[in-house]
């Protein structure tokens, strides 16, 4: 259905929904490499002012991408619960903007609103926002997961901790790791992603991070993070698998170039379910996502980046995940161009996964080909904190030097915990305790060379 | 007295490049951590802004193989980075200069690109190509003149090996920098080149540099896959590589 919008007494068209949704879209590289971006300041803003006044009804009847063609939009259709809609379905865009804003949504209300949404409603709404709404709306939301501890919980921020080494060497990985942990760091997962993705590496892997947290009883999860198959695999020759990984984009296309479709995320998901190794919840999904891997893999249909990021978070939230981040700038500047645009990107992704229901943290993130800097990213970490973030990475000094991409530090988590009074998920903050690593008021104690973690796992 | 309160695992960094036991004062680094973690990151900054000596390689290259110097349709560095496409063109300019030379039928169209990295080539391209040719020729393969190409992705070689007439492309090209690595070459092969082809035609040879893989083992493995293509009349995915090189990350 064709839209138009006038302003300053010129017409602007916008032949169908999706158009409309990618002229709405605040500037960004991968738009215009897509070719799908408004081509002046006053068609983005007279798109955005057509956007606003669609019925919310509009986007269960007009698909971006059509239903026979694509099994997100088919996943995202016959999930959509017509009962939670209901509260919101006389709404325009607009106005359910000025609805997420007002003072009579609380918590409960998006919490029963959720299901009702769609990825393009969520978008769409994200598109007519400023920083400030992003936050605001973010900050009501609350999604708490659990598998060995409990993540998400108001006043609290969690970590994962990313030992990554560019040859999967055990000493290395565990110096990584010894290095978090005394940090306050890993209470949302101790994630690795691996060199190789070879399955009796894998299976080693596993062990060796497993056997560390049995070892010291750490009250949290371990993930590698390979390919879904290997994981499935690993799970069939009997590894300690606690979370299974997987990318995920938000079409039937991007996803194929990943590998995967929704058969086998439910293979997996019901792979690790078997094995119920939680121990306060079974959340046994991590999922990985982020702008522009739809275009990336030549599989958008037309659609600008934020919208097919947000039909991800659909995938998402068919599997129950115990984490879900974007990897904000990870991609490139063809993409995400500068601090600017990646900063934005975060807090769209962090709105539209919060707001559909999802465990949201993110990689605060970048390349060292984009416009971008370690202020950036401290910028952007003040924001997530403030908007509610579930968790970010940590990684030894910012320095990812397996996949040569600067991320957050275990330094950077503590500022932010001690700025905004944060504190870990609760069962590991009393192990930090415990290990006389954190006092009882959150503040990092002195580590003397004779400490248990030191003793015993620093002379391995 | 200092307020920066040290960690006593700094015995762990044997094992890792990671950056480990970095110490704090309150929750922060300590400056010289911080100030150490920013020259890192200039230098990779630098290395994207670096420009090609292209006149200098080209003269450098004179003693092997004539050089033919060429752009992308990237106008910029700042377009470069948006438009990946326009690096992977040859401006019309550039385009004709190559299709005027009409070069005769050849094994090998060997292609230098800056890519993300500038000074990397800079460095890297002249030794690497003095022990790569003088082998080349000795064994009897025909070499088109070398095109050295400002604002290049590795796809460019695609079109030039095209219009060389080569049975096979290599390019040299800079790879994006990391923190500790600003100066990593990258070697992309592909066989019969031609516009259009995508990442699973080549085969790719990363983190080429003192500090990685060296010289005359990057040199090595270059001429084992283009002894490979030729036997094998293929590349990308399809050619096994038995020498179990170090995988590296594409380039774009």
């Amino acid at each position: 259905m064709p839209y138009h919008q006038t302003i300053h007494n010129y017409t602007y068209h916008f032949p169908d929904l999706k158009t409309l949704l990618a002229k709405a879209t605040p500037a960004r590289s991968g738009d215009y490499l897509a070719g799908v971006a408004a081509e002046s300041a006053q068609e983005r803003v007279a798109a955005q002012m057509a956007l606003a006044d669609v019925p919310l009804p509009t986007f269960l009847t007009e698909h971006v991408i059509p239903y026979e063609e694509d099994e997100v939009t088919r996943l995202i259709m016959d999930s959509h619960d017509i009962n939670a809609f209901s509260s919101v379905k006389h709404l325009t865009v607009g106005e359910f903007r000025n609805y997420l804003l007002s003072d009579q949504v609380t918590t409960d209300v998006l919490n029963n609103l959720t299901a009702g949404l769609t990825p393009e409603m969520v978008a769409a709404v994200s598109k007519l926002m400023r920083v400030q709404d992003l936050i605001t709306v973010s900050a009501k939301c609350k999604v708490i997961t659990k598998f060995r501890n409990t993540i998400g919980l108001k006043g609290h921020f969690s970590t994962r901790l990313q030992p990554n080494h560019p040859t999967d060497d055990y000493k290395g990985i565990a110096a990584s790791i010894l290095d978090g942990l005394l940090y306050g760091n890993g209470d949302a997962v101790i994630g690795l992603n691996p060199a190789t993705d070879n399955i009796p590496t894998v299976i080693r892997l596993l062990e060796m991070i497993d056997s560390i947290r049995t070892q010291f009883a750490i009250p949290t999860q371990s993930c590698i993070l390979s390919h879904i198959t290997t994981t499935i695999q690993a799970i069939e020759k009997g590894a300690p698998v606690d979370l299974v990984f997987q990318s995920i984009g938000g079409t039937e296309a991007t996803n194929t170039s990943f590998g995967v479709n929704l058969a086998l995320l439910q293979e997996g998901y019901e792979a690790a379910l078997s094995l119920n190794r939680g121990t306060v919840g079974a959340n046994v999904m991590y999922f990985e996502t982020g702008q522009g891997s739809s275009l990336s893999a030549n599989a958008h249909h037309g659609v600008d980046q934020q919208t097919c990021e947000a039909r991800a978070y659909a995938v998402a939230r068919a599997f129950n995940p115990l984490l879900v981040n974007t990897v904000v700038g990870f991609i490139g500047p063809e993409y995400l161009y500068d601090g600017k645009q990646i900063m934005r990107a975060g807090l769209e992704d962090h709105f539209c996964g919060k707001l559909l229901g999802l465990p949201m943290g993110i990689d605060i993130c970048y390349t060292n080909h984009a416009e971008a800097d370690q202020d950036d990213m401290d910028t952007l970490l003040t924001l997530m904190g403030t908007a509610g973030c579930n968790y970010i990475m940590g990684v030894p000094g910012a320095d990812d030097v397996m996949l040569h991409y600067q991320s957050t530090s275990f330094h950077d988590a503590l500022y932010i915990r001690k700025l905004l009074g944060l504190r870990p998920a609760p069962e590991f903050e009393d192990w930090l305790i415990r290990m006389n690593i954190f006092d009882e008021k959150l503040q990092l104690q002195t580590i003397s060379h004779r400490h248990q973690l030191l003793a015993e796992l620093g002379t391995v | 007295m200092s307020s920066v309160i040290s960690d006593p695992w700094e015995g762990l960094r044997q094992f890792t490049a990671a950056r480990i036991a970095l110490g704090h004062t309150g929750h922060s680094l300590p400056t010289d951590v911080l100030l150490g973690f920013q020259a890192d990151h200039a230098q990779a900054r630098d290395a994207v802004y670096s420009a090609l000596n292209a006149q200098q390689l080209c003269e450098d290259l004179q003693h092997f193989v004539p050089g033919i110097l060429l752009t992308s349709q990237a106008q910029n560095r700042q377009q470069y980075l948006q438009r990946p496409d326009l690096g992977r063109k040859l401006s019309a300019v550039s385009k004709q200069k190559l299709i005027a030379q009409n070069t005769t039928e050849n094994d090998l169209s060997i292609v230098i690109a800056d890519g993300l990295s500038a000074c990397a080539i800079n460095q890297h391209v002249v030794p690497v190509l003095s022990l790569l040719i003088p082998v080349l020729v000795d064994k009897g393969w025909t070499l088109a003149p070398v095109c050295i190409v400002e604002q290049g992705r590795v796809a460019i070689a695609d079109e030039i090996g095209f219009l060389q007439k080569s049975r096979t492309t290599l390019i040299l090209i800079g790879e994006r920098p990391g923190l500790s690595s600003p100066d990593s070459m990258g070697a992309y092969l592909t066989f019969q080149p031609k516009t259009g082809l995508t990442d699973e035609s080549r085969n790719c040879i990363s983190n080429i540099r003192p500090a990685g893989l060296h010289y005359p083992q990057a040199t090595e493995k270059i001429y084992y896959l283009l002894n490979q293509m030729k036997i094998k009349q293929i590349s990308g995915v399809s050619l096994k590589d038995e020498m179990e090189l170090p995988g590296g990350k594409l380039l774009d």
